[in-house]
C-alpha cells in the first residue's frame, strides 16, 4: 500500500497546505521571524512517528521562527511529546519506534545519514515534566554537567554557571550553596536547575514537555517569567496541558488532536488568534473547555 | 479527505550502510593486524590473537570515532569494545565446558553404562565393563529423599515471610541469604557431627541427603517468597472477606495461585544440589552398586562416581568421568529447562 | 454560645481472636520459618562441640600457625599434634580475591552490555546462558578447570611472571605454574561470574529512568550516560555482589581441590603452584583422618562457616540497603 511515490506526493501536498507558521506569521505580522542571529530556526517536514505498528503521529510540518516560544496544547494521548522527542531524537530510545518525515535544523536534517547526534542534543535542549537534577551532583556540577558528559571545554566555568542560573532565574537563591545536592532544592528550584543545566550548553532550541505540570503555582510562575526572558535569545517550544499557560507564553500556539487515529496538528496560528478566532470547531470546543 | 496512504515508517537512527562497511573495515583490519603481528613478532598462540585482535579493534574504532566526533566519542567507541570483552569472556567458558563435556563424554556413553552398575567393575576396566546405573539411582534417591525434608520446610518459611509477616520477618529473611551463602562442605560436617557420628554411625544415603535438605532449603524459600509475593494482595482480601480463614485461604486461593511458580522454585533448588559433590564424598560412603534403601548402606551418586573416576586417573576411567559429567549436565539442564519454562509460561499469563 | 470542648476519644483497640485452624496453621508456618534460624544455630553448635577440644588445645594458634601434623602411637593415641590454618586461611582469601579481581570488570561489563548495548534477543539468550552457567555443578566446573583451563592458564601465568615480574605480586622464586593459586582463582572467577553479572544487572536496571534520559537529552554518549548516571546508582550494589562472590569462592571445595595444591606453608605469591584453602582441606584430610584429627577438621569447618557467614552477611547488607534508596 505504502509506496515511495505516494509519500512524495504527501510531502509535496502539505507544503501546500497553509500550516507552516512563516506564512501566518507573514500575514498577520505578529513579531515576525528571521533573526538570523539566531539561526534561521527550526522546520519540520511531514514528520510521522509509530510505537511498533502503532501510527502515534502523522503528517506534522511546522515552521519555527527563530526566538519564538510556540505551545502545543491538546488532550492527553495526541502525540504531543512524542512530537518533541522526534525533534531532539530522543524518540529513538525506545526500541520499537520509527519515523518518517525531516527536521531541519538551519536547514539541516538532524535525521541525515552520518548526524552525530549527540551535537544535535547539545544543540537542541530538553526539560522534562519531572524535575531530575542528578542525584549524585552538587547544584554547580549538576549545571556545568552538560559540558563533561559531552567533553566541552570552556575557559570560564564560573562565569557560565553563574550566567546559566541567572538566565534560569536561580542563581540569587542558590549562589551562596552551589555546593549543595541538587535534591536539596524545592521542586521549583529543581525544574529552574534543570533549565540552567540545559542552558549552559547553549542551545539553539529549547523543548520543554509539561515543564511545570509537577509543580505548584508560585514555581510555575517564576518558570514562566523565566520562558519569556530566554525567548529573547532561543527558540522554544513548550508542550502544555494548561491553555492560560499557553496563552501566557507562548507567541504561537498549535493544537494537537487525536480521533482515535494518529495524533495531527489541527490548527497553528499566532496564540491570540487561536484563543480568540480559532478556524477549526474543533480547536474552539477544546480551548473553550468543551472536551479534553 | 482522499489521502489514505502517508508515510513509510523508517528507522533513521540505526547504522547506515556506510557506518556499517566501516565497522566492517575496522574488524578486517584489526583480524589482520593480529595474523600479521603473530606472524612477525615471537607473540604466539590463540590468547596472542585475541589480545591483539581486541587491541587493535579497540584503538582503531576509538581512533576513527574520535576524529569523526572528538573525544567523547572516542571514549564512547573504546567502551562499546570493552563491554562487548565482557560479554564474550563471560560466554566463552560455558561454551568451552558444553563442547568438552559434549566431545569428551559422547565417547563413553553408551547403552550398558545405564543398565549396569559398578559392582563388579573398576573404573579403570575398559568402558564396556560396568556402568552408571547405581550412581543415577543413587542421584534419583538422594534428590527425592532431599525433596521431601526441604520442600516443607522451604515453603513453609516463604508462607512466613509473606503471609504472617511476623516479629521475625527481617531476621529470618536475612539468615535465609545467609544459609544459602553456606558452604556445602560445611553442611556436610554438620551433618557428620550432629547426625552421623552421634546417631546412625555409619554412611548412608539418608545422612547425604540431609546435608543436601540444607543447602537446598534457601533456594526453595527464596524462589517461593517471590513467587508468592506476586500474588496480588486482593486474592487474600477477597478470601478472607469471603469469611474463610486464613489457612483455608491460603491453602485453597494463595498456594494454587503459585503453584506453577513453586514448582520452579523446587526444581532450581534441585538443580542446585543434583550435582553438589562435597558433602557426598563426606557423607555417602558411595557404594558401587545399586543400593534401593536410603536408610542403609553406602549409596552411589552421579558426583561419587565422577569424583572416583576422575581420581582414577587411567584413560578409561577419565572417559568414564566424563560420560558421568554429560549425564549430570543433562539432567541439570533439563531441569533448568523446565524451570524455565514454567516460569515464563506463569510470566506470559 | 459556649464553647464546646471536642472529646478526641482513646482508640479503641481492636482484638482478633483467631480461630483455633488458623492458631495451629500460624504455628506450624512460624515453626517452620524459625528452622532457618535453629539450623544455623544447630550448625555453630555442633561444629564448635566438636571441634572445641581442638580449640582450646590449639588457641589463637588454630588460625596464626601453618603446621597440620599428628602423630599416634599404635594404639590411635595421640602422642603430638599440631593444628594451625594460618596457610589455608591465607589460600583461601587469596584464591577468592584474585577470583574477585579477574571477575568484577567482566561482570560489570557483561552487565551494562546486557542492560544498554544488547538487543533484545541477544540480551534474553545471554541471560539464559549466564543463569545456566550458575547452575552448572561445581564438580564439572572442577574437572574442566583441570583437564581443559588449566594448560592455557598456566601459559597466562607464565607470562604473567615474565613480563610483570616486578611487581611484587606476580614475582616467585621457584618457577613451578602447576596448581597454584591463580589457577584455582580463575577457576573460581569463571564460577562467581554469574552471580556478581546478575546482582549487577539488578543494581543496574534499576537506574532511574529520567535522570538516563536527561543524560542523553544533554548529549551524552551512552558511556558518559552510565558514567554520569548508572556507575553513581549502582556503585554499592556492584560491591555487594562483588562479596557474595567473594563468599561463594571461600565456601567452594572441589573446583578448588581439583586444581590447587595444598601446602602447608604461607605462600603469598599467586603463581607459584603451593597454595592453601581451608575447605579443600578438609576434603583432603577426611579419608584418613583419626578421630581427634576429625576433630580439627570441624574446627576448621567453623572458621571457614563464621567467614563466610560474616561475608555474605556484609554483602546482603549492602545490597539490600542500596536495592532500596533506588527505588
Amino acid at each position: 500500500m505504502t509506496t515511495s511515490h505516494e509519500n512524495e506526493k504527501e510531502t509535496m501536498d502539505t507544503t501546500v497546505k497553509p500550516h507552516s507558521l512563516a506564512d501566518v506569521a507573514q500575514a498577520k505580522s505578529v513579531k515576525a521571524p528571521g533573526t538570523r542571529a539566531l539561526g534561521t530556526g527550526l522546520e519540520t517536514r511531514g514528520v510521522h512517528a509509530w510505537f511498533g505498528k502503532h501510527h502515534a503521529l502523522s503528517n506534522i510540518s511546522l515552521d519555527f521562527a527563530a526566538g519564538t516560544v510556540t505551545a502545543l496544547i491538546g488532550p492527553s494521548g495526541c502525540g504531543k511529546s512524542t512530537f518533541i522527542r522526534t525533534i531532539n531524537r530522543m524518540h529513538e530510545f525506545i526500541p520499537t519506534a520509527a519515523m518518517a518525515g525531516e527536521v531541519l535544523l538551519d536547514g539541516k536534517d538532524v535525521y541525515a545519514p552520518g548526524t552525530d547526534v549527540t551535537k544535535i542534543r547539545l544543540q537542541i535542549g530538553m526539560v522534562f515534566q519531572k524535575p531530575n537534577p542528578f542525584p549524585s551532583m552538587t547544584i554547580g556540577e549538576n549545571v556545568l554537567s552538560g559540558l563533561k558528559l559531552a567533553q566541552i571545554k570552556v575557559d570560564n566555568k564560573d562565569d557560565l554557571l553563574e550566567e546559566s542560573l541567572e538566565r534560569a532565574g536561580l542563581w540569587s537563591e542558590v549562589k551562596d550553596r552551589l555546593g549543595a545536592h541538587g535534591g536539596s532544592l524545592s521542586g521549583g528550584q529543581q525544574q529552574r536547575l534543570c533549565i540552567a543545566r540545559a542552558l549552559a550548553v547553549r542551545p539553539q532550541v529549547l523543548l520543554m514537555d509539561e515543564p511545570c505540570s509537577a509543580l505548584d503555582p508560585g514555581s510555575t510562575l517564576r518558570i514562566e517569567e523565566t520562558i519569556r526572558h530566554l525567548s529573547d535569545t532561543m527558540t522554544i517550544i513548550i508542550v502544555t496541558h494548561n491553555m492560560q499557560q499557553a496563552a501566557r507564553v507562548s507567541d504561537y500556539t498549535a493544537f494537537f488532536l487525536s480521533d482515535g487515529g494518529p495524533g495531527q496538528m489541527i490548527e497553528v496560528a499566532p496564540t491570540s488568534e487561536i484563543f480568540s478566532r480559532p478556524q477549526d470547531q474543533r480547536t474552539e470546543n477544546y480551548v473553550t473547555g468543551r472536551f479534553g | 479527505m482522499t489521502t489514505t496512504v502517508t508515510a513509510v515508517p523508517t528507522k533513521p537512527w540505526k547504522a547506515s550502510t556506510r557506518e556499517r562497511v566501516t565497522d566492517v573495515l575496522i574488524f578486517l583490519v584489526a583480524l589482520s593486524t593480529s595474523f600479521a603481528a603473530v606472524e612477525l613478532t615471537p607473540m604466539k598462540g590463540k590468547l596472542a590473537y585475541f589480545a591483539i585482535f581486541f587491541i587493535a579493534y579497540a584503538f582503531l574504532t576509538a581512533a576513527f570515532k574520535g576524529i569523526q566526533r572528538g573525544n567523547a566519542a572516542a571514549k564512547d567507541a573504546l567502551v562499546n569494545s570493552l563491554v562487548a570483552i565482557g560479554a564474550i569472556v563471560t560466554v566463552i567458558p560455558v561454551l568451552s565446558i558444553l563442547v568438552t563435556v559434549l566431545n569428551k563424554g559422547l565417547p563413553g556413553i553408551s547403552f550398558g553404562l545405564f543398565t549396569h552398575d559398578m559392582a563388579l567393575a573398576t573404573p579403570t576396566d575398559p568402558l564396556n565393563n560396568g556402568g552408571l546405573l547405581h550412581a543415577i539411582t543413587g542421584t534419583l534417591t538422594l534428590v527425592a529423599v532431599a525433596l521431601v525434608l526441604s520442600v516443607p520446610i522451604g515453603i513453609l518459611t516463604a508462607l512466613y515471610l509473606t503471609e504472617i509477616k511476623g516479629r521475625f520477618t527481617g531476621p529470618i529473611r536475612f539468615l535465609v541469604q545467609a544459609m544459602s551463602g553456606v558452604p556445602s562442605i560445611v553442611a556436610g560436617l554438620f551433618i557428620l557431627s550432629a547426625v552421623l557420628y552421634p546417631i546412625t554411625k555409619a554412611y548412608s544415603g539418608l545422612m547425604g541427603a540431609l546435608a543436601l535438605t540444607i543447602l537446598m532449603i534457601p533456594t526453595i524459600a527464596r524462589t517461593s517468597e517471590e513467587v508468592l509475593n506476586l500474588i496480588p494482595n486482593e486474592l487474600r482480601e477477597a478470601g478472607t472477606a469471603l469469611g474463610g480463614t486464613q489457612w483455608r485461604t491460603v491453602a485453597m486461593i494463595v498456594l494454587p495461585a503459585a503453584k506453577s511458580g513453586l514448582i520452579t522454585a523446587i526444581i532450581l533448588g534441585v538443580a542446585r544440589i543434583a550435582g553438589e559433590t562435597a558433602p557426598i564424598l563426606l557423607l555417602t560412603g558411595g557404594g558401587d552398586k545399586v543400593n534401593p534403601n536410603a536408610f542403609n548402606g553406602p549409596m552411589g551418586s552421579l558426583p561419587y562416581y565422577i569424583w572416583k573416576s576422575f581420581n582414577a586417573g587411567s584413560p578409561e576411567a577419565i572417559t568414564r568421568a566424563w560420560a558421568g559429567l554429560l549425564v549430570l549436565v543433562g539432567l541439570v539442564l533439563i531441569l533448568f529447562t523446565s524451570a524455565r519454562f514454567l516460569g515464563s509460561r506463569k510470566a506470559a499469563k | 454560645m459556649s464553647v464546646q470542648e471536642l472529646v478526641i476519644p482513646q482508640p479503641r483497640e481492636i482484638t482478633t481472636e483467631p480461630r483455633f485452624s488458623d492458631k495451629v496453621f500460624r504455628g506450624v508456618v512460624t515453626t517452620g520459618g524459625l528452622s532457618s534460624l535453629l539450623l544455623l544455630g544447630l550448625i555453630a553448635l555442633f561444629l564448635g562441640y566438636r571441634g572445641f577440644e581442638v580449640l582450646r588445645q590449639e588457641g589463637i594458634g588454630f588460625i596464626t600457625h601453618s603446621d597440620w601434623s599428628i602423630s599416634t602411637d599404635d594404639a590411635g593415641n595421640v602422642i603430638e599434634s599440631h593444628f594451625g590454618l594460618a596457610a589455608m586461611l591465607v589460600g583461601t582469601i587469596l584464591c577468592s580475591l584474585i577470583a574477585v579481581v579477574i571477575a568484577l570488570p567482566v561482570s560489570v561489563f557483561c552487565a551494562l552490555f546486557l542492560n544498554f548495548y544488547a538487543p533484545g534477543w541477544l540480551k534474553k539468550i545471554m541471560v539464559t546462558i549466564i543463569d545456566m552457567m550458575a547452575a552448572f555443578p561445581s564438580i564439572l566446573f572442577g574437572i574442566w578447570g583441570f583437564l581443559v583451563l588449566m594448560p592455557s592458564v598456566e601459559y597466562w601465568a607464565k607470562l604473567l611472571h615474565r613480563y610483570l615480574g616486578f611487581i611484587p605480586v606476580f614475582n616467585m622464586q621457584v618457577p613451578v605454574y602447576t596448581r597454584s593459586p591463580f589457577v584455582a582463582g580463575v577457576v573460581l572467577a569463571i564460577m562467581i561470574i554469574p552471580i556478581i553479572t546478575s546482582v549487577s544487572r539488578e543494581i543496574f536496571s534499576q537506574a532511574p529512568l529520567d535522570r538516563i534520559q536527561a543524560a542523553y537529552a544533554l548529549g551524552a554518549t551512552r558511556w558518559a550516560m552510565i558514567k554520569a548516571v548508572v556507575i553513581p546508582h549502582g556503585r554499592s550494589g556492584v560491591i555487594g555482589g562483588a562479596m557474595l562472590g567473594l563468599g561463594r569462592a571461600m565456601g567452594e571445595t572441589v573446583a578448588v581441590f581439583t586444581v590447587l595444591n595444598i601446602v602447608f606453608q604461607i605462600n603469598w605469591q599467586m603463581l607459584l603452584g603451593a597454595g592453601g584453602n581451608v575447605a579443600s582441606l578438609i576434603i583432603l584430610k577426611f579419608g584418613d583422618a583419626s578421630p581427634y584429627e576429625i576433630k580439627a577438621l570441624m574446627a576448621a569447618g567453623l572458621v571457614l562457616f563464621a567467614l563466610t557467614l560474616i561475608v555474605n552477611g556484609f554483602a546482603n547488607f549492602i545490597v539490600k540497603t542500596t536495592g532500596k534508596s533506588g527505588r
